[in-house]
Order: structure tokens, then sequence, then C-alpha cells
């Protein structure tokens, strides 16, 4: 590891502890913030008793299928539009500002057309990650080099060969940090949503237990989400990053 | 005014229409039950717009979002300087900023509500934590991107370190750091909103979760009109002003 790591990993440690002393001290009162090893314990108890792993597995799962269905549809409508210049200049504005637009204030509107059930909270994850790989994508896509579009047409492949072949593999380091943007997004859409109207999962259980000064379940729960974003993340990036290793380019 | 600027001003009156016509078809699909047409957004707009209860709710907004951005973009910029400059710094500290910028911000608000408590303090902290992270990576990365050979001949013409910052690392940094605060003037846009919804009893935020409750479609439409449309008027100018820094540098 090396040196910046380990005074990373040791800052960490002083917060934590820190966090720890202040809290048994009571500097920081326990209805505030829990001391970092009880929640450990919360977390491990919570696991343990399995109570709340349907709300987990419906956030996850939702939150996955946003991922999947928005990196999907990035990749492929950011493949699309790259061909058509008018309609990417005409979207350019959208996408510079999308991310100002508030998205929830639409999920009335798509419990409605969807019903109450999890498809408008993924319809919202999609809604926000979307963009984010449609915009990497494209990105991507124009700094394919020219060189490798040529010997494409001269070996005489058709468009979907060029696309799988040559056009994505060679921007995958860039749909790759759409990708990290859209992990995060589909995590906000659907536990955003959760906060806001649903009968389940683990945002509702977050709130439901910030409403009841409920710490023991709150705290766990946060974790969860953040250790499981920052480690989906971590994985991605380490891929992103063998890539362009691959073709020296860090 | 460039031609450059005149196409994204065209385009942008075309995405409007484009816009325009799907709201007009997807309120033909639906009706009335969740959505209204534009023409009665804009009239139900016109009229709440004038009324003394949108007033409040505004000001309270402009304040929290005003708040939240000049300490975003007043930390960001610090932040982004200082571990610009400094290598082994950012080396220890990057990996944090990333990490805070891909973690699902929205997780936090229960924790940010017992920090901080119910009210404007709380709003403007969830704002700020989503505008600070990207102005403070965009920075960074801008300052140490700054060509060496500027700054070699700044300290040849034995430059004060603040005179080098201020005439030369600044100047050939800012177009990649305007790009940074034209992200993190929507990330805190939208974090100061989302702070309303969860955690206020004030603003258009409030408003909107309000209205949400209630199922008045009225205002949820009026709203996320509203709302949209300063973000996106927002974003457009952001992005002129920054196309003009960048064709200038």
């Amino acid at each position: 590891m090396t040196k910046a790591g380990l005074i990373r990993l040791a800052l960490i440690a002083v917060l934590l502890g820190a966090l720890e002393v202040l809290v048994r001290i009571g500097r920081i009162d326990a209805l505030t913030m829990q001391a970092p090893h009880k929640m450990l314990l919360d977390l491990y108890a919570m696991l343990a008793s399995g109570k709340l792993n349907k709300a987990i597995a419906k956030t996850m799962g939702n939150a996955g299928f946003a991922f999947v269905i928005a990196v999907s549809l990035g990749v492929i409508s950011g493949l699309m539009i790259h061909r058509m210049r008018r309609v990417r200049e005409t979207l350019d504005p959208l996408f510079a500002t999308y991310y100002a637009i508030p998205v929830f204030a639409f999920y009335p509107l798509l419990i409605l057309l969807l019903g109450l059930g999890d498809a408008p909270q993924i319809f919202i994850g999609v809604m926000l990650g979307f963009v984010a790989v449609v915009v990497n994508t494209l990105n991507g896509l124009d700094r394919v080099p020219r060189v490798l579009l040529k010997t494409a047409r001269v070996n005489g492949m058709n468009g979907l060969e060029t696309a799988l072949k040559i056009t994505l593999p060679s921007a995958a380091p860039y749909i790759l940090t759409g990708a990290k943007f859209a992990v995060a997004y589909s995590l906000i859409g659907v536990i955003g949503a959760e906060f806001i109207m649903s009968t389940g999962g683990m945002g509702y259980e977050i709130s439901f237990a910030y409403n009841n000064f409920d710490n023991a379940t709150m705290y766990p729960l946060i974790i969860m989400i953040l250790v499981a974003s920052i480690s989906i993340n971590m994985v991605i990036s380490r891929w992103e990053k063998s890539l362009l290793k691959r073709r020296g380019l860090q | 005014m460039s031609p450059s600027t005149r196409r994204l001003i065209v385009n942008m009156g075309w995405l409007t229409l484009v816009i325009l016509a799907l709201w007009q078809g997807l309120y033909a699909l639906i009706g009335d039950i969740a959505l209204r047409s534009p023409l009665a957004t804009l009239q139900f707009t016109a009229k709440f717009v004038t009324t003394p209860q949108f007033a409040t709710h505004l000001a309270e907004t402009s304040k929290a979002f005003v708040l939240a951005l000049g300490i975003a973009v007043g930390s960001g910029l610090a932040i982004g300087f200082v571990l610009g400059l400094k290598r082994f710094a950012s080396d220890i500290f990057e990996p944090f900023l990333i990490a805070i910028y891909s973690v699902p911000k929205i997780t936090l608000y229960p924790i940010l509500l017992l920090v901080f408590g119910l009210g404007l303090s709380a709003k403007v902290a969830f704002g700020a934590i989503h505008g600070i992270v990207p102005i403070a990576l965009f920075t960074l990365n801008a300052v140490r991107n700054v060509k060496p050979v500027l700054l070699k001949t700044a300290r040849v013409m034995g430059l004060s370190s603040t005179t080098t910052i201020r005439t030369v690392i600044f100047p050939s940094a800012l177009p990649e750091i305007f790009a940074g605060l034209r992200i993190g003037f929507s990330l805190t846009l939208i974090g100061t909103l989302l702070g309303e919804m969860f955690a206020s009893q004030r603003g258009l935020g409030f408003l909107l979760m309000n209205a949400i409750g209630l199922h008045n479609v009225d205002v949820i439409v009026m709203l996320t009109f509203l709302l949209t449309g300063f973000a996106g008027i927002a974003g457009i100018v952001l992005l002129l002003i920054n196309r003009r820094i960048t064709a200038q540098a």
C-alpha cells in the first residue's frame, strides 16, 4: 500500500476513534449519533434477526434493476444519438441542465401511471441514471480514434459489428464512468422515492426509524447503503483503471 | 452574438417546442387526473406567482439556496486550490472526495436533521454537501493541470505565491473551474430542494412535498414547471458563459 493510502487509513481510524470518544463522554448525545462500534453491533443484530431482509432485498433489487436499465438503455441511446448530429445538438442544452431538474416532482404522476408498486421507483432511478450514461457514452464515442473506424470500414464490418467490436470497447472506460454515476443515481432515485411515498424498502424503513428515534435501525441501514455504493464504485473504478492502463493511458 | 451562441439558442427553441409537444401529448393521454395542459399550467402559474404565499416560500428557498451556494463555492474552491497545489495532500484526500461524490447523499438527510434540527441550517447543509464536492474535484484537477511552463515562468519572474495564484493559476484554470461551478450550481439547487422536501416546513420544496401529499395536481405541475424552467434557463446562461471563457482561454 502506498504512503498516502496508509495515511488515509490512519485518518479514518482517528476520525472513527474521535467519534467514539465524543459519543462515549456525551459531547455528542446518543439521540443524534451512535458510537461507531454500536452501529456495527446494530448492523450485525439487524442482519442476524433478518427482520429487514425483505426491505433490503426490495431496495437493492429495485436499484439494481434501475441500474441495468439505465446503463443498457443509456448506451444504446448514446450510440444512436451519436449518429444523429441534429438530434444531439438539440439535446445538448437538456443534458447540460438535466441534473438541476427536480425529477422527484414527477413521482406522483408516475404513481398514477404505474401504480404504487415498485415500477414508479425504478422509473425514477432510471430517469436519474440514464442521462449520465448517455452523456458519458457520447463523450467516449467522440474519442474513438478515427483509424479504428477506418479499419472497421476496410474490413467491411456492418454497423452492428463495428459497434460491438470497435466503438463500444474503445469507449468502454467512459461508459464505465457513466455507470459509476448510474450506481449512485439509481440508489438515489429508488431510496428518495421510498422516502416520499412507498409501502416498504430501506428508504421507507429509514424514515420510519427516524420518526421513531430508532437509531439502532436507522444508522445500520444508512451504513449499508453507503458501503454498498462505495464498494460497487470502487470495483468499477478498478475495472476502468485497468482498461486505461492496458492502453497505456494511465 | 457568435454563431455557436446563436445555434445554441435555436436548439433551445427546438427543444422547448419538442418538450411542449410531448407534454401536450402526455396530457391528452392521461388527462386531468395527474397532469395539467401547458396552457392551464401557464395560467395557474401566472395567478399563483402573485400570491403572498408564493413570495414567502420563494424567499425562503432563495435564501437557503444562496447560502448553500456560497458555502459550496467558497469551500469547494478553497479545497480544490489547496489540494491542487499540494500533490501529496491530494493523493491522500482525493479518494475521499470521490467517495463522497459517489455516495447517494439523500440517505444522509436523517443524520443532517438530527445534527442541525428541522429548519434553515439543515437544508443549507444538504444543499452545500451536494455542491462542494464537484466544485472541489473540478478545481483540483484544473489547478493540477496548469501547464508547468507557466508555473516555471512565474517562478523565474519572482512572483509571490499569492500573485502566482491570482495572475497565473486562476486565469489558466478558469474554464475548467467554471465547468465545476456549473455542475455545483445544479447540484446545490437540487440538494436544497430535496432538503426542503424532506427536512423543512417552508420553501418551494416543502410546497411541492405538501402538494404531493395532498395530491394537488395544479401545484405539483406548476412547481415542476417553474423549477425545471429556472434550472434550465440558469443552466443555459452558465453554459454560455462557460463557452465564452473556454473560447477566450
